[in-house]
């Protein structure tokens, strides 16, 4: 088990150095088709001939040495990840083994895996998603010049995603986080030739390294009052902690979810990273980076749940994200900007499930997000590359000339806004339940998988356990229910009534917004200046894969109590989504060719902005690091320096005025030298 | 014999050899200067073995030393005042100062042996 866990990890990893080392060389090898690459790749040429670099590129994969250098090891790391899940359901319980132990004098640190349901399911997750962007990035990609190195990132980031999630030490975990930060940087300043993608990475570099200073506090907290980096032993020995530490160790690590899965205050680097090509933009989006920070809450869901205060700080935040960003999502021109407002609203939505204790739905919604919102990505990237623009107003009425496409962005549109029976729909539908039920009762639900005390429950299951019937989800359930179980305590009544109200209103924009993009996308006049076809086969059936999931994963969920629907929340959530789309769809019926935004007025820049969060960092925080960055140059210049300087100089007049008496004229030094030696013996004589 | 007599002369003796070293122009005087040094530490040497009455006495077989490594010295010191008559006419020494450091700005960090000096042109013709 752990060594197919290890493998699984290991595989992308090798992969991702064969591709950087070799992968042009077995290109050249294997004599693919020649495309013309061209700086800046796709984008920055034609629609029509990046549309023929991509047809050329998806008739010879087999001849694209990158492309097999990165997709073969991942096809089979996911085959492995699959064997995972499916030995994890088959017999629950988490798995764990030490490869090999590092002493460091105090804590030692543990090299171990551990592979337990919701390792085994978010991992299938990342290599599907990963292996889906690897195989669309063949095609898509055909234009770049670097298409070697972006795919040798992409297993990289791949392989530093599945640490996290295999990991079972918390400093392995940190390794994984902070190579998927540096890998993000990479990838969304992959066409680094524009300067202002290259700043979109630096700043999502230093957005989330911010949040990382708390995480790594936060990790050496816990492993410091745990003696211990080994999750199974941090976990069980939270009740012996000092209160305060696991408190300030949860806040801590808070920072660092919030960083990574771009939650308020932290989010603004997600909208810019639209900068990176769209298949990277699925791939953060769907199976890497964000969904790494809701991953570390539900597997340090103990360290989270000891104090209610930072659940409803998690809560606050969760609901200004979502809200906030669903807003700024009905504004966007950009088809990548709005799918990146919804990524954010999206993982609001979990966040807020993890704050009312339903982390089950909350990983659930993590699951069925990863696989609609990679399909979103990907469609996106089918109809940037047909159009050859980036913005909504340039679309229109593509529904007839991309089928495919369009059916598959329905789908996932659908999963998105939490229309039954796509998978958005149970997941969500989730999420709000247990929200209700937190704001209604006070207390959260009872949670099939981290219900009971904190004590380690070694009794038989409860009837509720043995009724599951089938899908992972199931085995992810059990697998965490021989472990330490833990109840979240009460959210305050004002802070879950907010997140049921905002989960709420979220839903309806969601609606909206989603409804928009549809509409201007696929229905209507067309608006650019393009030849209107399908996308190449090899994108089109990537996405069309992707929606298989994205449109039957709901239902694996029945499984387990908590994630079935509920027909209560499930028919007001379904009104106000109606309600959403259905004002949306009214205003562009309205008027076809003209944007649904509109009518937001003088509201809309605002939004569209983003709510001036950035120009207030701008303000807040940019302009006084650089007057403070201007004042240290200044000081170090004029004081540092200047005095550097001016020894040198000082001592060169000094070694000028000794160097009078050196005149060649070896009987003056004599005389000097013998004058020397006389005042030295009378001071001798005289003195001593 | 009174030991301040030999004691007086040798410094006196000395003196003038500093005088001569550290005053005269001629090399060949500079060098005679440097014998009358040498000799009023041989005097001396002598003088204190006798004062001393040194069984074996060392202070003579100093002075043997020293006389032999003054003749090396003084036949070393005359081919090179040989050589440097030959290589310019003249031999004061005050006047031989290509060991100075040149003087003019930012001249003395150059890398040396640029240009050959005209002396040296002279001597090899």
């Amino acid at each position: 088990m752990i060594v197919l866990a290890s493998l699984t990890i290991l595989l992308p990893f090798a992969a991702a150095f064969a591709g950087m080392l070799l992968g042009p060389r077995l290109s050249r090898l294997l004599r693919p088709r020649k495309v013309e690459p061209v700086p800046g790749g796709g984008p920055a040429t034609t629609e029509q001939a990046w549309w023929r670099a991509a047809i050329t590129a998806e008739r010879s994969p087999l001849r694209n040495g990158p492309a097999l250098l990165a997709c073969l090891p991942l096809a089979l790391a996911a085959v492995f990840a699959a064997i995972v899940a499916f030995t994890v359901w088959r017999s629950p319980g988490a798995r764990t083994g030490t490869l090999t132990l590092i002493e460091t004098g105090s804590v030692p640190i543990r090299v171990g895996l551990q592979a337990d349901g919701l390792a085994a399911v978010v991992g299938l997750m990342v290599c599907c998603v990963a292996l889906a962007v690897q195989v669309y990035s063949i095609a898509y990609m055909a234009k770049d010049p670097r298409y070697s190195s972006y795919a040798a990132f992409i297993s990289l980031f791949t392989a530093a995603m599945l640490l996290v999630v295999y990991s079972g030490d918390l400093l392995l975990l940190y390794v994984g986080w902070e190579v998927m930060g540096v890998c993000s940087y990479f990838l969304i300043g992959h066409h680094w030739e524009d300067r202002a993608n290259s700043r979109a990475a630096v700043k999502a570099f230093l957005v989330t390294r911010l949040g990382d200073v708390g995480f790594l506090l936060g990790i050496l907290a816990l492993g410091v009052g745990a003696k211990s980096f080994v999750i199974e032993d941090v976990l069980a020995r939270l009740s012996e902690m000092p209160h305060a530490t696991v408190t300030a160790a949860a806040f801590l690590l808070l920072a660092g979810v919030a960083g990574k899965s771009a939650q308020f205050p932290l989010h603004t680097w997600l909208p810019d990273a639209m900068a990176g090509p769209t298949p990277i933009s699925a791939l953060i989006h769907a199976a890497t980076m964000v969904a790494a920070g809701i991953f570390v809450v539900a597997r340090l869901y103990g360290v989270f749940v000891t104090g209610s205060g930072v659940l409803t700080l998690l809560g606050v935040l969760a609901v200004v994200s979502m809200v906030g960003s669903a807003l700024a999502a009905l504004a966007q021109d950009d088809i990548k900007r709005v799918l990146a407002y919804s990524t954010i609203s999206q993982l609001a939505v979990m966040a807020a499930g993890l704050a009312v204790g339903a982390d089950t739905a909350a990983i659930f919604h993590l699951l069925t997000h990863g696989a609609f919102k990679a399909l979103l990505f990907l469609a996106a990237g089918s109809v940037i590359l047909v159009t050859g623009s980036n913005l909504l107003g340039r679309y229109g009425g593509l529904r007839r000339a991309m089928p495919v496409t369009f059916w598959s962005m329905t789908v996932g549109l659908a999963a998105l806004v939490g229309l039954p029976p796509v998978s958005g729909w149970f997941s969500k539908d989730a999420v709000i339940e247990a929200a209700q039920h937190a704001a209604l009762h006070g207390d959260p639900e009872p949670q099939g998988w981290f219900s009971a005390t904190p004590i380690p429950e070694t009794g038989p299951p409860p009837p509720s356990i043995t009724q599951f019937h089938g899908g992972a989800l199931k085995a992810y359930a059990e697998a965490n229910f021989t472990q330490v179980n833990w109840v979240a305590p009460p959210l305050p009544g004002w802070a879950a009534w907010l997140v049921y109200l905002g989960l709420l209103l979220t839903v309806a924009l969601t609606a909206a917004y989603a409804v928009r993009l549809w509409l201007m996308t696929f229905f209507g006049e067309q608006r650019g200046d393009f030849e209107p076809r399908e996308a190449p086969k090899l994108m089109t059936w990537t996405v069309a894969a992707l929606a298989v999931p994205a449109a039957i994963m709901g239902f694996f969920g029945g499984g387990a109590e908590e994630l079935r629907p509920h027909v209560g929340s499930a028919l007001i959530a379904l009104a106000l989504a109606g309600l959403g789309g259905g004002a949306a769809f009214l205003l562009w019926n309205r008027d076809p060719a003209r944007d649904p935004a509109r009518v937001l007025g003088p509201v809309r820049p605002v939004l569209e902005r983003g709510f001036y969060v950035d120009e207030l960092y701008a303000l807040v925080i940019v302009r006084p690091v650089r007057a403070a960055a201007r004042l240290v140059v200044a000081a170090d210049a004029r004081g540092i320096d200047a005095a550097v300087v001016g020894a040198a100089g000082a001592a060169r007049r000094l070694g000028g005025a000794l160097r009078a008496p050196q005149n060649g004229n070896p009987q003056t030094y004599l005389t000097g030298l013998l004058a020397g030696v006389v005042v030295i013996a009378a001071v001798v004589v005289v003195f001593l | 014999m009174h030991l301040l007599y030999p004691a007086v002369v040798s410094a006196l003796l000395f003196s003038v050899g500093v005088y001569g070293v550290l005053a005269r122009r001629n090399a060949i005087l500079v060098l005679m200067a440097v014998e009358l040094m040498l000799n009023a530490v041989n005097l001396n040497l002598v003088a204190f073995d006798v004062f001393w009455r040194d069984r074996l006495h060392g202070g003579q077989v100093l002075t043997l030393f020293t006389i032999v490594i003054a003749a090396a010295e003084v036949g070393l010191g005359l081919a090179i005042v040989l050589l440097v008559y030959r290589n310019r006419q003249m031999i004061d020494v005050d006047r031989l100062r290509d060991l100075a450091e040149d003087r003019a700005p930012g001249k003395a960090l150059d890398p040396p042996g640029e240009a050959t000096p005209d002396w040296v042109a002279e001597g090899a013709s």
